[in-house]
């Protein structure tokens, strides 16, 4: 009696139905997937697409109004001098964000990974996140305040007798500027402060995968640090900085609310397809300078991936 | 050779490591003398890893100091010990090949590519992985991966090969073979190796002599025969094989004498109850408690008139004899030369 109640199987059709799906696990996946491949597929690779597509529509100058015709005006029109000198604006801050960014994250990175104490790494975790979690135009518009002339990093350079060098950065050539908020110099902070916790976290994800053994290993064979570094370190935590350089350098390439608050009045690619899509409703060319970012990290990639980036995956 | 023989490959004196409040190693002094197979045996936690990484240089002592081949290294980095680790999880590097693994320590000390080719060859040949050098870590399953960090060690010709349970990971007929391997091997490249294990038959079966830790000191040491034959202290008998360790009243009940002793399983004879015991043998009885067939060899549980159990075990020497079952009156007998007096341990002294 009691077995054969324990046999029998529960009615119900959620019952049946997890039955179903436990015994055609190809049935489950197909479920489970749709929705996100349906995301994927239709609304942000359609979308990416039809952006592609309006790149090689034109507007027409007299009258205002996009044509809907293929042709490559659009892209004649790009390769422009004053579209070259935004690219090249653009790219170089990317660059420099990125390469500046790997520098400052990684011994924070090892440091969180090979010597804090759960307690101090949690903490860090935390200081690293916090910033993302206020709002990103409170944040930019702070600095804003930190780096104008009458800021407190002038006001401390004055206290501590450098504004000799503050001056002097500032009197430098294409970084510098009026004050901090007005040149490129405060730009790239502003970026920097910004897009940081991107690269840190991926690094510190990819030398969690990094057992201590294989640093002593190194150590036992001959090596000392710096060779450990180049030969052993560096390699694999290489996918985590490309990682996090992807990260810092796309996202750098995108913003237009950064340049717009802080720095010069030169435009940032983001800041121009701003212009050509609002005001002035040249959608062809604003979906053309969206292509550049694109070719642009596909290209680092394909440079990324021959330099053995993704060896170590 | 200009050294004198005697020179040991290394000495502690008086080293004491602490984690904390652990003492992971506590005054240890003892040598290693050069060309020999020495392993550190004990327990997990017994300090026996914590040596090899002071000897490996990746430990500093707190107190006491560490001599390689009569240097004294406190203060030396690891890469510049003139050492090397095969380590337990074999720390190979991921995203290099086989070759390039094996020659990692020729190419920090620069040596050319073209030396390091061919010795990188003959290291391979070495441990039988001709033809693998093009592959990744990942491609090798877990017997090669231990000649290939094998391999990456010995090519740097260490006066001194540190061995981090090496064979911790394989299945058991691999670990045989790999035992009767790593003994030849040490014995034609002649160089000490020092192995850390908490398996007593790998210890028993590869060493030349062996220390046994127990909670970051040395209970013995001695050569592998000496340890099973006259364990020292109750831990050691109790560690290194199956022992009977009888201390206090047990001792008392079995012997009339106070001092607390061990007795091998298979040194005892289990004899019918009316059967006389040989001459001069000390013989106590008895009932069976419990039996088990283990193949070779059947292990009794005897519970002694006396009021102590003891374990006997006997060999399977005939296959027409099942033996007795629970129950069966017996007699236990041994030779009074197989009871090993026991010292307290040393941990329990303390």
């Amino acid at each position: 009696m009691i077995g054969a109640s324990l046999r029998a199987p529960r009615p119900g059709l959620f019952h049946r139905l997890s039955s179903a799906l436990y015994l055609h696990p190809r049935l489950l996946l197909l479920l489970l997937l749709t929705p996100p491949l349906l995301w994927l597929g239709v609304i942000y690779l359609g979308s990416l697409l039809s952006l592609l597509l309006q790149s090689f529509f034109y507007i027409d100058e007299f009258s205002g109004v996009v044509v809907r015709e293929f042709s490559l005006a659009t892209y004649r029109q790009l390769f422009t001098l004053s579209n070259f000198d935004i690219i090249r604006r653009t790219a170089g801050m990317a660059a420099a964000v990125t390469l500046a960014a790997a520098a400052l994250a990684f011994p924070l990175a090892y440091y969180m990974v090979r010597y804090a104490s759960t307690r101090t790494k949690a903490l860090l975790y935390l200081a690293v996140m916090l910033p993302l979690w206020s709002s990103y135009l409170v944040r930019v518009y702070s600095w804003k305040l930190i780096l104008a002339k009458e800021g407190i990093v002038t006001w401390l350079a004055q206290q501590l007798h450098l504004g000799w060098l503050l001056e002097g950065v500032l009197a430098l050539p294409v970084i510098g500027g009026p004050s901090l908020s007005t040149s490129y110099l405060g730009t790239f902070l502003v970026f920097l402060y910004i897009w940081l916790p991107f690269m840190i976290l991926p690094i510190v994800a990819a030398l969690e995968r990094v057992p201590r053994s294989l640093i002593e290993a190194s150590a036992d064979l001959g090596a000392d640090h710096r060779a450990t570094f180049r030969k052993v370190l560096w390699p694999l935590a290489l996918p985590g900085v490309v990682a996090g350089s992807i990260f810092t350098f796309s996202l750098t390439l995108g913003d237009y609310i950064i340049p717009q608050i802080i720095g010069t009045s030169e435009p940032f690619l983001g800041q121009a397809v701003y212009r050509h899509q609002g005001t002035a409703g040249n959608v062809p060319m604003a979906a053309a300078l969206t292509v550049v970012p694109i070719v642009i990290m596909v290209a680092y990639l394909a440079v990324a991936r021959r330099l053995g980036a993704f060896d170590a995956l | 050779m200009s050294m004198p023989a005697s020179m040991p490959a290394v000495r502690f004196r008086g080293v004491s490591r602490f984690f904390g409040d652990v003492r992971a190693v506590d005054d240890l002094s003892f040598e290693i003398a050069d060309g020999e197979f020495f392993s550190l045996l004990g327990p997990s936690g017994s300090g026996k890893t914590t040596c090899l990484r002071l000897i490996a240089g990746f430990e500093q002592p707190d107190r006491g100091g560490i001599e390689i081949h009569g240097v004294d290294v406190a203060g030396v980095p690891p890469y510049e010990r003139d050492v090397n680790t095969v380590f337990q999880d074999y720390a190979l590097f991921p995203h290099m090949r086989v070759g390039e693994n094996v020659e990692y320590g020729l190419m920090i000390r620069k040596v050319p590519a073209a030396e390091r080719r061919k010795r990188s060859e003959e290291m391979l040949a070495l441990v039988k992985l001709e033809g693998m050098r093009d592959r990744k870590p990942a491609q090798l399953s877990g017997g090669q991966r231990q000649r290939v960090a094998l391999a990456r060690a010995l090519i740097n010709r260490p006066r001194v090969l540190l061995l981090d349970e090496p064979l911790g990971a394989l299945d058991l007929k691999l670990r045989e073979q790999m035992q009767i391997e790593l003994k030849a091997l040490q014995q034609r490249v002649g160089i000490t190796f020092i192995y850390v294990t908490h398996d007593q038959g790998e210890a028993l079966a590869m060493s030349d002599r062996l220390a046994v830790f127990n909670h970051g000191r040395i209970e013995q040491v001695g050569a592998p025969a000496a340890i099973y034959e006259h364990p020292a202290t109750s831990f050691v008998a109790g560690f290194v094989g199956v022992s009977n360790v009888f201390t206090g009243d047990a001792a008392r009940k079995l012997t009339d004498a106070p001092g607390a002793f061990a007795i091998r399983p298979e040194k005892l004879r289990l004899l019918s109850e009316n059967m006389p015991a040989p001459e001069g043998w000390v013989s106590r009885s008895g009932a069976i408690a419990s039996s088990v067939y283990l193949g070779a060899a059947t292990r009794y549980v005897v519970a002694l008139d006396a009021g102590v159990d003891i374990t006997v075990m006997q060999q399977n020497a005939d296959d027409r004899n099942r033996g007795p079952g629970p129950g069966v009156r017996v007699t236990v007998a041994w030779q009074a030369r197989h009871q090993q007096p026991l010292t307290d341990s040393s941990v329990d002294r303390r």
